[in-house]
């Protein structure tokens, strides 16, 4: 766009003080995690030296396969988490998801598209009534999404039971139209075995990156989940932006049920179930305050990234693979530090 | 004789909260240009006032007239449709956003190309920087979070910023309340720049010291009913801070005071 008029000369403000690239740096939300990404990857670079963890693309794509699967869904509940809500039913959504495209694809017999359709059509409706529920009893979303949870998690298991008499649903690839399907969700793209999602991930947190940043909606989630009275007294619809949140996580989770399901033909009854803290921890590692108002999703991105190295760094650095959990904990825990000094940062800054 | 009608006026307004008679046969009336001061303790009246001119609460009884047709909102938007906007004391930012996201707050400027929209946000740090300064109002960086702003500066954004989407009619809500001596006068001297724009102000306050510099119009409340209208020139400084504090309470407190120090 040119500039029509010429912009006013700026004074310039004597308590403007010069602040250098680092500081001006260290507000954002994001780069914490961003470091930390890389520290990561820095260090399995030595300790799993033995598999060439810094060369060899095969061990990258075994990384990114598994960041992907977090960071996917780790956008819209970063989004959530500015805006002020929390969605613990977004792990189990996706074995929900899953086991709902193998019951239409293997014993109602329909077309895969239209049975992911009905799918993500499914997940936008969960996200709803999390939503809905939440705006209108004014619980904490906390309570509301681990009633989901866990409801969700009883259908999926006696659901898949009654259905196969097993606790998984498979032959999924017997569906019509379930290679085109495949290719579009759950094919590889190299040689070394890159996984489609992985763009998928990309992709998501680019839209999501954009629609916080530049968007009327964007404005919305923030302003929703930093002062939600502040918000509606300047006409912020705040009830509305907060339901789509919750639809576009349970959306996206349903979009990775279907990713999974495609990707492994088969569909487990627990399948996701754990899934929903690896996500909040993405989110706060990436920068999102627990209390809303703040935070970012390329942050969430790196985070998934980070998540997705230690999973299988632990692995390559032929460590016990329990040690996961610890690390993922003390990833959290550093974050969380982390923000505390942005957060104060931000609010001093001059 | 016909004279202009007042633009907003309130009529012997009431409004009860169940048996409790919150505000009783109060009138006033505020012109472009002018400010009107609501003066009154704790539990005067004054926030029944400002939630029934800005739409929160409706009146019982009396009338409220906006250009001298009466009206009755339902709700804070209808109120804004008039131009009353209503700038409260700690409700008006969010402080983790940064100035122009705040200013722009629920009327975001936008750019689009087919059906993708996004914010035009070159043109709302523009304006943001625009308006602040002709206010009068020094601001560093407009990306800067409003929480690292004083308390002054926070009232003074939303003072522009009502300003700048129209308001005919500005109702601060206790502005300087909880400021220093020296944030309030900055406070002050917005009041009366929006007032010299051509903006109406309703200025709630129970200082008196706060009211009487800027103010067109005292209207005194004391437990739900008006205790008079003073145009500026009818009243001093000294009166309106006795009549505020209660003239007679005060005296029997005095002399309480007296006795126990005998």
């Amino acid at each position: 766009m040119a500039q029509t008029a010429a912009p006013p000369a700026r004074e310039r403000d004597e308590r403007l003080v010069q602040i250098g690239v680092l500081k001006r740096m260290l507000t954002r939300p994001d780069i914490g995690a961003f470091l930390g990404a890389v520290g990561v990857f820095l260090a399995f670079g030595y300790f799993a030296r033995g598999v060439n963890w810094l060369g060899d693309p095969a061990i990258a794509a075994g990384w990114t396969d598994q960041a992907a699967q977090y960071g996917i869904v780790a956008v819209p509940v970063a989004l959530l988490m500015i805006g002020g809500e929390f969605d613990l039913s977004a792990g189990v959504m996706i074995g929900s998801s899953g086991l709902l495209l193998g019951y239409l694809a293997t014993h109602a017999h329909m077309n895969i598209w239209p049975a992911i359709a009905l799918v993500l059509l499914f997940g936008l409706l969960v996200g709803l009534l999390n939503g809905y529920t939440v705006v209108r009893t004014r619980l904490p979303s906390f309570i509301v999404t681990l009633a989901t949870f866990f409801v969700l998690q009883g259908v999926n298991a006696a659901g898949t039971l009654k259905l196969t008499g097993t606790t998984a649903i498979q032959d999924i690839d017997s569906a019509d139209g379930f290679a085109s399907a495949r290719h579009l969700f759950a094919t590889d793209l190299t040689q070394y075995a890159f996984k489609v999602k992985v763009l998928w991930w990309i992709g998501l947190t680019l839209v999501g990156a954009w629609i916080l940043a530049k968007t009327r909606f964007g404005n919305w989630i923030y302003s929703a989940g930093g002062d939600p009275n502040a918000a509606r007294n300047v006409g912020v619809p705040v009830a509305r932006t907060k339901i789509l949140l919750f639809m576009m996580t349970s959306g996206t989770a349903a979009l990775m049920g279907v990713i999974e399901a495609l990707e492994l033909r088969s569909m487990q009854a627990k399948e996701g179930i754990g899934l929903e803290f690896i996500f909040i921890i993405c989110a706060v590692v990436g920068g999102c305050l627990l209390t809303g108002g703040f935070g970012s999703v390329i942050g969430a991105f790196f985070g998934a990234a980070m998540l997705g190295m230690v999973q299988l760094g632990i692995v390559d650095a032929q460590w016990d693979s329990n040690w996961t959990y610890t690390f993922q904990g003390a990833i959290l825990f550093a974050a969380v530090l982390l923000n505390l000094f942005v957060r104060n940062r931000a609010q001093k800054t001059r | 004789m016909n004279t202009p009608p007042h633009l907003l006026e309130v009529e012997s307004i009431s409004k009860r909260y169940g048996n409790i008679i919150a505000l009783n046969d109060v009138s006033t009336h505020v012109d472009a240009g002018e400010v009107t001061c609501i003066l009154g303790d704790n539990g005067a009246g004054k926030s029944t006032l400002i939630k029934i001119l800005s739409g929160v609460h409706q009146h019982d009884d009396g009338r409220l007239l906006v250009d001298g047709e009466d009206v009755r909102f339902s709700s804070p938007r209808d109120a804004r449709a008039k131009g009353i906007a209503t700038v409260y004391q700690d409700l008006a930012m969010v402080p983790l956003l940064s100035i122009w996201r705040n200013f722009f707050l629920g009327a975001e400027p936008r750019k689009r190309i087919g059906p993708l929209e996004w914010l035009d946000s070159a043109q709302a740090k523009q304006i943001v920087r625009r308006e602040l300064s002709e206010m009068g109002i020094a601001i560093r960086d407009p990306d800067q979070p409003v929480g690292t702003l004083s308390g002054g500066e926070r009232q003074s954004v939303a003072i522009a910023r009502a300003v700048y989407f129209g308001a005919r009619v500005l109702i601060l809500d206790e502005p300087t309340s909880a400021l220093g001596v020296k944030q309030a006068g900055v406070v002050l001297r917005y009041v009366l720049q929006a007032r010299d724009r051509g903006v109406a102000v309703i200025f709630i306050t129970h200082n008196p010291h706060h009211a009487f510099p800027v103010g067109d119009r005292f209207v005194l409340l004391n437990r739900g009913q008006s205790l008079g209208s003073y145009a500026k020139g009818e009243i001093d400084q000294q009166e309106l801070t006795r009549l505020m504090a209660g003239g007679r309470e005060l005296a029997e407190l005095e002399h309480e005071l007296a006795q126990i120090q005998r």
